[in-house]
């Protein structure tokens, strides 16, 4: 079964905006997706027809909006293969999710306990470990990046020892594309009993993200790059582990009961989600991953393969560009820079082509300067993405040399 | 240093048609600014843009008919921010306190018809840029 990539673009209504008399060609998509119109309807509809607060309301329309946001929790809970809903904790991102994580493990660790990021993480996940360790008087160690753009797997077993109590990676690198070995990973984390989490912000739109499968403990994730709302996002963790972690923020929805001195918190995933919810971006986040799984997932990996393969042959023939991480398994992103020209100029200059794409550090600061890059361009695709808009890039790149030339 | 005034600048960009020629215009401009003398490329003399980095080297000279003006010497690792510093050093540098403070940038920048984002921006550094010269500006009125 192959994908009817042109069915799915007129689901999209943005893609039909031109920028200075160009068709958009939006490859930008690690940064965030574009919206279905089904999407863009379970926001409209929730705030025209439900909108209430959850969980609390002896009516019709708090009945309803409750329905609603518990069934896209499971949704979620499937998409994921978690195996409680319970486990499935909304937030506004996966950097708040990360957050959740870091705020307990800064509480948890001691003096002289051991913390393991990566040198390829965004900085979500990585300047958290930083704060959860000054916190805590706890040592953050980070696995290397080779010239391959992998990570350095043998450098990564001599950092594991008794003394590691935490290990934190992303599942694809947002910067580079690098899909790393999560389950691996794990495996060696579990070795030492270590709580392992996975920073999905990148992995879980590209298909096939199955926790149980995975291993880990922690598996955080974005509802804006996966077709949904932005400020939603998704924590999974295991429920022996979320049921004893400290809470994050307190207040409203997360206690159970509370006198003026003291008070006592409910059970999951309720004592994550203090407040009210963001209700109409999670059911619409629940409405993406509905779409999104409905397609067939093995052909949204082999086309979103076939055009980083193509891509990746037309810029490996591209007179003086250079990719930036060239691992063996990548997935979504190409990265690179050109011998004349800054990115933040091929950016100006694809821009006014009608072409989207990032440039700059991409939050991986670290990882810039590892590869003696001030920063990359950075296409990024989807499944609405096209091989002729991928030709039509590297047509607009040429141009883009001979002005900087 | 021989940059073109900003009226000259605003006349030659309206006159062209081409998005090209414009852009290049930019990226020329950006050339023909003085080299940056690399020992000033200092974290002090930095203002991180989210997308390139921009340095700014600050002086004042007398002028025989003005007095004392200050003087401006930038880079950016973007030739077309580079390009866009050279419009803005087209209206400030040379100038006096006075004259730098009574300049209105947002009216200068609209008259040019530049896309957004070749207008001072965060991402692009040029608003930081713009706004260091004017305290510096206000300092020495």
């Amino acid at each position: 079964m192959s994908l009817d990539v042109a069915a799915i673009r007129e689901q999209f209504p943005i893609l039909k905006r031109e920028i200075d008399g160009n068709p958009l060609v939006y490859l930008d998509n690690a940064a965030t997706t574009q919206k279905p119109q089904c999407v863009i309807d379970a926001l409209v509809n929730y705030y025209t027809t439900c909108n209430s607060n959850v969980h609390r309301g002896a009516h019709r329309l708090a009945d309803e909006a409750t329905r609603h946001f518990e069934a896209a929790r499971d949704i979620v809970k499937d998409f994921i293969n978690a195996p409680k809903r319970e486990e499935v904790i909304w937030t506004s991102g996966t950097t708040e999710g990360i957050n959740i994580v870091a705020n307990g493990l800064g509480q948890l660790l001691s003096p002289g306990d051991e913390v393991i990021a990566t040198g390829m993480d965004h900085h979500a996940n990585l300047v958290t470990w930083q704060q959860a360790c000054k916190a805590s008087g706890a040592i953050l160690k980070t696995v290397p990046v080779l010239d391959s753009g992998e990570l350095d797997q043998a450098a990564y077993e001599a950092l594991l020892n008794e003394r590691t109590k935490f290990v934190a990676f992303p599942h694809v690198s947002n910067a580079l594309g690098s899909v790393n070995p999560i389950k691996e990973m794990t495996a060696k984390a579990k070795q030492f009993n270590a709580w392992v989490l996975v920073d999905g912000a990148q992995g879980a739109a590209h298909g096939h993200v199955d926790v149980q499968a995975i291993g880990c403990d922690f598996y955080a994730f974005s509802g804006h790059k996966i077709y949904g709302p932005m400020g939603v996002g998704v924590l999974w963790g295991k429920e022996s582990v979320l049921a004893d972690w400290p809470v994050w923020r307190t207040g409203g929805e997360m206690i159970s009961t509370v006198t003026l001195q003291d008070a006592s918190w409910n059970v999951l995933p309720y004592r994550f989600e203090a407040g009210t919810p963001n209700v109409g971006d999670a059911i619409a986040m629940g409405e993406a991953i509905r779409w999104f799984s409905a397609l067939d997932q093995d052909a949204v990996v082999a086309h979103e393969k076939a055009l980083l393969d193509h891509a990746t042959e037309l810029a490996e023939n591209f007179e003086g560009l250079t990719i930036i991480g060239q691992a063996k398994e990548k997935k979504g992103v190409l990265s690179f820079v050109l011998d004349h020209g800054h990115p933040a100029d091929i950016g100006f200059l694809l821009d006014r082509q009608g072409f989207a794409v990032r440039t700059g550090d991409h939050c991986a600061q670290p990882l810039m300067a590892r590869f003696n890059v001030p920063g990359t361009a950075r296409i990024s695709f989807s499944v609405y993405n096209t091989l002729e808009e991928v030709d039509a890039l590297f047509v607009a790149l040429k141009k883009v040399r001979t002005m900087l030339a | 240093m021989s940059l073109p005034s900003t009226e000259e600048i605003v006349d030659d960009l309206l006159f062209f048609d081409d998005w090209e020629d414009k852009y290049k215009y930019i990226i020329d401009l950006g050339k023909s600014l003085p080299v940056f003398d690399d020992a000033w490329r200092t974290p002090e003399r930095l203002v991180k843009g989210c997308q390139s980095n921009v340095w700014i080297q600050p002086g004042s000279e007398q002028d025989d008919a003005k007095g004392e003006v200050l003087t401006f010497a930038v880079d950016s690792d973007a030739i077309i921010v580079r390009g866009l510093l050279g419009l803005v050093l087209a209206a400030l540098n040379h100038k006096t306190p006075e004259e730098i403070l009574a300049f209105d940038m947002t009216q200068y920048f609209e008259s040019l018809d530049l896309e957004r984002h070749l207008s001072p921006t965060r991402g692009n550094g040029l608003r930081s840029i713009v706004g260091r010269i004017q305290n510096i500006a206000q300092s020495a009125a």
